[in-house]
């Protein structure tokens, strides 16, 4: 598949961007990260708020390169857990462990570590919040970059854009000057600039159109494919996590509800009534009577 | 006409007539450019649906009905009537009667519609105090009514809250109770469920069902999600570019004919469906013409 049409949004804007530059050729992986590709644990993981507990000891293994979804209402907790993994939620107990497919997990970064923190990346869910208003592409991508040392920043801020199929046009624009879905690529383009093998995505498509969000998924699903990338999701809309994950963990109230293949929500065989209530929900409004 | 005329007793009146509505903004330099630009449909007492892309001008299209376009925005249309009355040319104080009173409007997210500043019965009275001459007691036993009507079990407790210190799904709750107490013939509903979870959705949805159904008033209800559109409303209009493009039976979406329409609908995904990549909008720039 190829990267969807960079043009989103009705009303695109056509401002005159600098002359778009000879592609940049592939470059070669960086010799720091780990060849192989990784997964991620949790296990009894517990972050509470004063005597509030957002996240009641929740355990899951995702195996590398696979896409796990997390399912859930406001407050359920959904994307809490992310934000424990990733280290902006203050975790009270419980641990996250980077694996592979092989048996010894001790050399791969520990969370917190700046390492951990290049391979595990974050796509936040508002694109109008999450983007610097008063910075350009060019400098927001550039930031991680710096920020872990990584040579060549012309080249891979370039490829970058590339590869969420925006063109080196909307480079020097500014947030402002790009639909959602355009911000939202961009967003994607910071985490991806890193050459992470985890992406924790927390309602990426929730801001967007419908029409806008099909290619954000298709986007990612193609990511994915030619990354080799494991992928969490975070979303409230079953349909869209179906459409991305091989598998559902739901939760409610900070706890977990259930865990669930797509395949077999597909399928509606689903143990717990608060699943079937979501299921419900998503296929639409149906009148009392009717 | 004055305004005093009550609503007509002829149920096949249209409630709104809507020719040929246009609304431009100025743009950087000055030169108006339509958002919106000629819609016209009749409505009766029926639930519509108007469906579009953010920037589509549905949103617009609800607003200027209600005189609420933005500063520097211009309305123009060859007929813009409320039961016979040209709301493109009454008085402000005629409209403003008519404002709340029998049109009214729900607005996406209770958040930042709701004042954060005042309690939410405080809010109530003061929507219906502003269209009839009621003693405070009495509003405020319509009030907890009203919040009651809305499926608020504990309206006593509700209605002492602050709008910050209440769920989406109850503000929501209590801003539709705040639109309905007025008993308007029109309500236009902006993308009334968005900000909430899909659980709650159903839930206001079925209320907002019930209440248009029990006052046979007329709803407009805009919203970007094509499915639960057509779930709710009789009708659907789509549009695109402040066109529409499409109208349609919420029944006959199955055989809808613009390829805007059904690019909306093939878009979602959808759960027991294996689409892989989904099918996105390939727009033509004569969708727009």
């Amino acid at each position: 598949m190829s990267a969807p049409d960079p043009g989103t949004g009705a009303a695109e804007r056509s401002a005159p961007g600098p002359p778009p530059a000879v592609r940049a050729p592939p470059l070669p992986a960086q010799n720091t990260l780990p060849p192989q590709c990784l997964g991620l644990e949790v296990r009894g993981l517990r972050v509470v708020y004063g005597d509030f507990v957002a996240l009641a000891d929740t355990s899951f293994r995702v195996e590398p390169g696979a896409s796990f979804g997390i399912v859930g209402e406001s407050g359920s907790g959904k994307s809490t857990v992310l934000r424990a993994i990733c280290g902006l939620a203050p975790l009270s107990a419980g641990r996250v462990q980077l694996v592979t497919d092989e048996t010894s997990t001790e050399a791969l970064p520990s969370p917190g570590s700046k390492p951990f923190r290049r391979l595990v990346q974050m796509v936040f869910q508002d694109p109008y919040g999450s983007l610097h208003p008063r910075q350009t592409v060019d400098r927001i991508l550039s930031e991680p970059l710096a920020i872990h040392g990584v040579k060549d920043e012309q080249a891979r801020v370039e490829r970058a854009l590339d590869e969420v199929g925006l063109g080196d046009g909307f480079r020097f624009r500014y947030p402002h000057q790009l639909s959602g879905g355009q911000r939202q690529r961009v967003a994607l383009a910071r985490a991806f600039i890193l050459e992470p093998q985890v992406l924790l995505l927390d309602e990426p498509t929730s801001a967007l159109d419908a029409s806008v969000q099909a290619e954000v998924l298709n986007l990612l699903e193609d990511l994915r494919a030619r990354l080799g990338l494991t992928f969490i999701m975070v979303s409230h809309d079953l349909a869209v996590v179906t459409h991305l994950c091989d598998d559902i963990l739901v939760m409610q109230r900070g706890q977990t509800v259930e865990r669930v293949s797509a395949a077999d929500l597909a399928a509606h065989r689903v143990q717990e009534d608060y699943t079937r209530r979501l299921m419900q929900a998503s296929s639409g409004f149906v009148r009392v009577g009717s | 006409m004055t305004l005093a005329t009550p609503p007509t007793a002829n149920t096949n009146d249209p409630i709104l007539v809507v020719e040929d509505l246009h609304v431009a903004y100025p743009n950087r330099d000055g030169v108006l450019v339509d958002v919106v630009r000629g819609v016209s449909f009749t409505l009766g007492r029926e639930r519509m649906g108007l469906v579009g892309e953010s920037g589509s001008g549905k949103s617009q299209t609800g607003r200027a009905i209600l005189g609420l376009t933005a500063p520097g925005g211009v309305v123009t249309a060859r007929r813009l009537e409320f039961r016979g009355i040209d709301l493109l040319h009454c008085s402000a104080a005629q409209r403003r009667q008519m404002r709340g009173g029998r049109i009214a409007m729900v607005l996406q997210d209770p958040k930042y519609s709701l004042n954060p500043v005042m309690t939410i019965g405080a809010q109530v009275v003061e929507s219906l105090r502003a269209h009839a001459k009621l003693s405070k007691r009495e509003a405020t036993e319509r009030a907890l009514a009203a919040l009651h009507a809305v499926q608020i079990e504990d309206a006593e407790r509700v209605f002492a809250l602050y709008p910050h210190e209440v769920s989406g799904g109850m503000g929501q709750r209590a801003m539709i109770a705040m639109m309905l107490i007025a008993k308007p013939e029109l309500l236009i509903a902006d993308e009334p469920t968005s900000a909430l979870d899909v659980t709650v959705q159903l839930e206001v949805l079925a209320l907002l069902d019930t209440l248009v159904a029990q006052s046979g008033m007329g709803l407009i209800f805009v919203s970007h999600d094509l499915r639960l559109v057509s779930s709710f409303c009789d009708r659907v209009l789509v549009m695109y570019a402040g066109k529409i493009v499409e109208e349609i039976a919420a029944t006959d979406l199955a055989n809808a004919k613009h390829p805007y329409t059904r690019g909306l609908l093939g878009c979602l995904p959808q759960l027991g469906q294996n689409r892989h990549p989904l099918p996105v909008l390939d727009r033509r720039a004569e969708w727009a013409l």
